[in-house]
């Protein structure tokens, strides 16, 4: 991941902020992410974010789920170790199905909360910047990344236009990182220098 | 003020009335079998008719329950459409007639010899006899009176509640509440007939000796999911003649996760049913699935499964396939099919067994039904507009998203 330089830009109503995501897409600049105290409606719309493949991903690991509590079963009981329970015939299909069934769900389960994990960068143990405190409180947060160090001011200033009641410029670690101590103090260093 | 009206076509009433006829001439038809004095002939005649509309009332009270169940976890979702089922319940009395008139005709008109209800006269056969105190002729008389009347009573309530809720004082929210009120009555009446005791008297008595207790759930989940399509149909159908422009892609896709998700459910109750009586093996519990899967009706039996499970769940499983017009009227009008031969193998093997037929008779009688829901329905839809104007969720569902 890469170190890179941001300006960010709080706003504390959600009337402010839709024309202001408005205005930041239309500017030509290049949005980072929009973070927010809870899931506002509408915001991903706004935001122009397509619809992940999540439940895809979902399909391919349900089938596996499937295929695999459907081939090892049938291997056990047909070739593998047969027994004959009450009268049935080995491959007892019928019988096979709610532990396919289960197996199919938590498949899907598990490598859906797993992808969902990767897909945000959450997991336990890792550490993401946090670009304001109070962006889990009760200020709505746009990060726009400077691409080009010459326009910062420029960056600052288009988004004091739009409303904002706080803005900053950061360095910061776009993306996710185990919360190491080196890591940790590699980050508070550059933080500091800038 | 928001107006919307819809007037019937000529073509669809003339529809309506060839269906019909072509009913009215299979029941005629279906006389000769009557008198022909040939046994599997009289039973015939008289399951037909019970298979038939006992399906069409289950699948027009599943409007009201979905009212009900709307109505009480107050779903905005359904208000933009929700004429068609409230006209779809308010006829649910000219199908609840025609039922009480065919299941009285065959346990009180035929004489000591019942082809189809067994229990009528037991003739010294001891489970039956056992079973009397619960299965005779006054118990069955009583439920099938008071649940079809309490079903006729509250669809025609709640479309009178919906229409008395147009011409109310604006914000007024009384005959709302009174609307929550009768949904929680309707929903505990539902429980205890359909979702209990009816399918037991009408259908599960058929097989007398034979019982199940998930049966009603089963059952319920199959008119539920037909109605669920039904009601696809008729929204589809306004949306077609230029009505109800605020039904969009969002409310299609909802019905469709309805058809999609209950179509699963019917499939978990009937192999739950299935599953337990094939592992568990007893003798007087197997002869149903016996006769059903391995004896003559064997294909009926796997086009069921292929029908209401295969095909939903393939089909309807992806997001543009839901919100597409084509693919959900398609299985709209598959899954109500499907669930046709479902009470099809329900109810023929009883008194069939193996003299089963599926022409003219069996069909001419569907296609009536068919022909008098599409009339009376068509006919109640007209006579108001079709915007809930007064509706505290009008806004919520104009800008529902799915």
């Amino acid at each position: 991941m890469a170190v890179k330089k941001f300006a960010v830009a709080c706003y504390d109503d959600e009337a402010v902020l839709f024309p202001a995501v408005d205005k930041v897409r239309n500017s030509g600049y290049k949005l980072h992410d929009v973070y927010t105290p809870f899931p506002v409606h509408g915001l991903d719309v706004a935001l122009g974010q397509k619809e992940t493949d999540l439940h895809i991903a979902g399909f391919c690991y349900g089938i596996t789920g499937t295929a695999t509590a459907l081939g090892f079963m049938s291997w056990i009981f047909t070739k593998d170790w047969s027994i004959n329970y009450g009268g049935k015939p080995f491959f007892a299909l019928p019988a096979f199905i709610p532990i396919t069934f289960e197996l199919t769900v938590m498949f899907a389960a598990v490598g859906m909360v797993l992808t969902y994990c990767y897909l945000n960068q959450i997991m336990p143990g890792v550490k993401k910047h946090v670009f304001h405190p109070r962006q889990s409180d009760d200020l709505f947060v746009i990060v726009m990344e400077i691409t080009d160090p010459a326009s910062e001011g420029e960056i600052v200033d288009f988004l004091k236009t739009t409303g904002a009641v706080e803005t900053d410029v950061q360095i910061a670690e776009e993306g996710w990182w185990y919360g190491w101590w080196h890591k940790e103090e590699a980050y508070q260093n550059q933080k500091q220098l800038a | 003020m928001i107006t919307d009206r819809f007037e019937v076509p000529s073509r669809l009433k003339t529809t309506g009335i060839v269906l019909l006829l072509i009913g009215v001439a299979a029941l005629v038809g279906g006389f000769a079998g009557l008198l022909s004095g040939n046994e599997y002939e009289q039973a015939r005649f008289w399951t037909v008719l019970l298979q038939n509309s006992v399906f069409f009332l289950f699948i027009s009270s599943a409007s009201i329950f979905i009212q009900a169940a709307a109505g009480l976890a107050q779903g905005g979702w359904i208000v933009a459409y929700r004429r068609v089922p409230e006209a779809i319940g308010a006829n649910v009395w000219v199908f609840g007639l025609v039922a009480l008139v065919v299941l009285f005709s065959i346990v009180f008109g035929i004489g000591e010899h019942n082809p189809v209800y067994h229990w009528v006269h037991p003739h010294g056969d001891k489970v039956l006899e056992g079973k009397a105190t619960f299965l005779n002729k006054g118990m069955f008389a009583g439920f099938s009176i008071v649940t079809i009347g309490l079903w006729s009573w509250f669809g025609i309530k709640f479309r009178a509640m919906s229409l008395a809720e147009d011409i109310a004082p604006r914000n007024s929210t009384k005959i709302y509440w009174k609307m929550v009120a009768m949904s929680g009555a309707f929903l505990f009446v539902y429980a205890l007939t359909m979702m209990s005791t009816t399918p037991w008297f009408w259908i599960m008595s058929i097989d007398a000796h034979w019982y199940s207790t998930l049966f009603s759930w089963y059952v319920f989940a199959s008119s539920f999911v037909s109605g669920m399509a039904l009601i696809l149909l008729w929204t589809v159908y306004l949306k077609n003649r230029g009505n109800l422009e605020f039904v969009n892609k969002e409310h299609m896709h909802d019905l469709g996760k309805f058809m999609f998700a209950f179509s699963i459910f019917w499939t978990y109750l009937w192999f739950a049913q299935f599953m337990l009586i094939w592992y568990a093996n007893i003798p007087e519990e197997t002869t149903y699935f016996k006769i059903r899967m391995q004896g003559p009706y064997a294909f009926f039996f796997w086009a069921n499964l292929i029908l209401n499970f295969v095909l939903p769940i393939l089909i309807l499983m992806t997001r543009p396939s839901k919100r597409n017009y084509f693919t959900v009227v398609f299985m709209a009008m598959t899954i109500i099919f499907g669930h046709w031969i479902d009470f099809y193998v329900m109810t023929m093997p009883g008194p069939l067994q193996q003299h089963w037929h599926l022409n003219w008779y069996e069909l001419g009688i569907a296609c009536g039904f068919i022909g008098l829901m599409i009339l009376v329905v068509s006919r109640t839809l007209a006579k108001t507009g079709l915007v809930l104007v007064n509706n505290p969720f009008l806004k919520e569902t104009l800008i529902h998203v799915s």
